[in-house]
């Protein structure tokens, strides 16, 4: 035989006037990640794109769902390697610029094996 | 069985050398270059990409076998990162799911969709490509779809997708009326539902591949193969036999095994190697709200040494008193069960658990279980921790700390996907 204990109690005073209002709490990844199937995280390492807010170290959310722009910032893989730069694009010429003056832009020729990895769309910065 | 009338059509997604793949889209360095994966224990390789398979790599072959071949021409070589694999397939599996309503996810990187019901909105061959081409740009991994009248004509057709670069990875089988030509090409052992033993009769009988296998007569497939001959031979004719199967199961057992990275000679590591494995299928159970009836432990030294002094295998059953799903409960039995089969003086191999009789947790106390609504609770808060913390933050001392019979995975890549700690680094 089972006997099914209750665990919970039941509240028996006057219901709280704010059950009708209640929302879920804020919930960060609806609003980091629009597209989690085409989402990574991937974390920086450099300071060439100071500028635009990325430090060495933070973490970086990388939609691949979502078409580069002229001046995405974009994670690319030149000859293999994965960089984050800011492209440019002014018609069938391409640049990969840095946001920090003191480093160089890399311009894309024929001869580079380059691909965009994905379209970075937030920075996660940790100041505490 | 064939209804009239109701004509399906069947598409089979296949990832391309899948595992070797998701290492490719972290590691763009490996674009073009041949690539392995090798299997637990890193004994023998288990995928590889075309380049690899052009150099004569075959499936399956012992990582020693190949070493020459991988030295010369620099292939990269990994262990297989099944947490990474997983992430990935599922992924895949999300977004196929997203553009075709009736689907079956056969394996880790195959999926059955039945698509007649896209008829009439769409052609089969532009719409695949589509979705292909989302996939790819989604997860960075490549895949072929292959389609047909049948499940096994819809592999048919994906394995002559592999095999002509030119078709863009699509391949719509249905579109061919007469299909002996194509059938010809394809070789008996090729055939979906046909191994090896089953192959190598067949071609002992002349019958070298699929439009010699469709030309059999009935009777003869019936008396000589099975009544599952029949059905590829029916379902090779373009008559369909199977369905998708995306029923719901329940998973009747759970199985936890693996072989030691390096031989286990005394109790006290083999203890540490069965309460693990405990842990883990103690854990996949919880997490289907399950309960396990009985353990089922078994040890075992090399299969090599079968036919000598030095081989030991042995297991035993474990009936518990009551269904559980508890970690602590389950690890005593089956320690207690390993004091029964432990022999000393053998160089044990492997050793797995099986968790079997499975059942629907009840969330009624169990009156007759001591501590039943504390241990719940417990379990509850162990496995928040290792949810929160990172896989074996918190777990049994029995465990041990060493592991030294760890199973090997020396090239193992990061968990790029599911770990904060194994992000991709990308430079700025």
């Amino acid at each position: 035989m089972k006997v099914t204990l209750y665990l919970n109690s039941v509240c028996a005073g006057f219901p709280s006037p704010a059950s009708d209002y209640l929302e879920g709490e804020i919930d960060l990844n609806r609003y980091l990640i629009k597209n989690p199937l085409a989402t990574f995280i991937v974390k920086s390492q450099g300071n060439s794109m100071l500028q635009a807010g990325i430090h060495s170290g933070d973490l970086l959310i990388v939609d691949r769902s979502i078409k580069a722009k002229n001046n995405s910032i974009v994670v690319a893989s030149v000859d293999g390697d994965l960089i984050v730069k800011r492209i440019k694009i002014s018609g069938k010429k391409y640049l990969l610029a840095s946001d920090n003056k003191t480093y160089k832009d890399i311009k894309i020729n024929n001869e580079s094996d380059i691909f965009i990895w994905g379209t970075v769309t937030k920075v996660i910065h940790n100041v505490y | 069985m064939y209804i009239k009338g109701k004509e399906k059509v069947f598409a089979l997604a296949d990832c391309n050398s899948f595992y070797a793949s998701c290492e490719r889209v972290f590691n763009p360095k490996l674009k073009n270059k041949p690539v392995v994966v090798l299997s637990n224990n890193d004994g023998c390789i288990v995928a590889r990409t075309t380049e690899a398979k052009k150099l004569g790599i075959k499936m399956g072959e012992p990582l020693f076998k190949a070493k020459k071949t991988i030295e010369k021409h620099n292939v990269k070589v990994f262990s297989s990162n099944y947490t990474l694999y997983g992430s990935m397939s599922n992924r895949v599996m999300r977004i196929l799911e997203l553009f075709f309503p009736d689907i079956e996810i056969y394996s880790i990187d195959e999926a059955f969709m039945e698509i007649s019901s896209l008829k009439k909105i769409y052609n089969y061959s532009r719409y695949a490509m589509k979705v292909r081409k989302v996939i790819f740009q989604w997860t960075g991994i490549p895949i072929s779809i292959g389609i047909g009248e049948t499940k096994t004509l819809a592999k048919v057709a994906n394995h002559i997708v592999k095999n002509n670069q030119e078709m863009n990875g699509v391949f719509d089988l249905t579109k061919i009326k007469n299909k002996e030509n194509i059938l010809k090409k394809i070789k008996i052992k090729e055939i979906w539902g046909i191994g090896s033993k089953l192959s190598n009769f067949l071609v002992k009988n002349d019958i070298c591949n699929a439009r010699d296998f469709i030309q059999l007569d009935n009777r003869w497939v019936r008396k000589n193969i099975n009544i599952l001959g029949l059905k590829t031979k029916m379902e090779l004719s373009g008559i369909p036999c199977y369905d998708l199967d995306n029923s719901f199961k329940l998973r009747k057992s759970c199985c936890v095994s693996r072989s030691f990275g390096k031989r286990i000679e005394t109790l006290e590591s083999m203890r540490e190697a069965v309460s693990t494995y405990i842990t883990r299928a103690a854990e996949k159970i919880r997490n289907e709200n399950l309960v396990a009836n009985n353990i089922n432990l078994y040890i075992r030294t090399s299969p090599f040494d079968k036919n000598s002094k030095t081989y030991y295998a042995n297991s035993i059953s474990l009936p518990l008193d009551f269904p559980t799903n508890n970690t602590i409960n389950l690890n005593k039995k089956a320690l207690n069960g390993l004091n029964k089969i432990f022999k000393k003086g053998y160089l044990y191999q492997k050793a797995g658990v099986v968790l079997s009789g499975l059942e629907i947790e009840n969330t009624d106390l169990n009156l007759f279980v001591e501590n039943d609504e504390k241990n719940k609770f417990l379990m509850n808060a162990l496995d928040l921790i290792n949810n929160k913390h990172g896989k074996n933050s918190l777990r049994l001392a029995s465990e041990g700390t060493k592991k030294e019979w760890l199973t090997k995975r020396s090239k193992c890549s990061s968990n790029f996907t599911t770990n904060l700690k194994d992000l991709l680094t990308v430079k700025c």
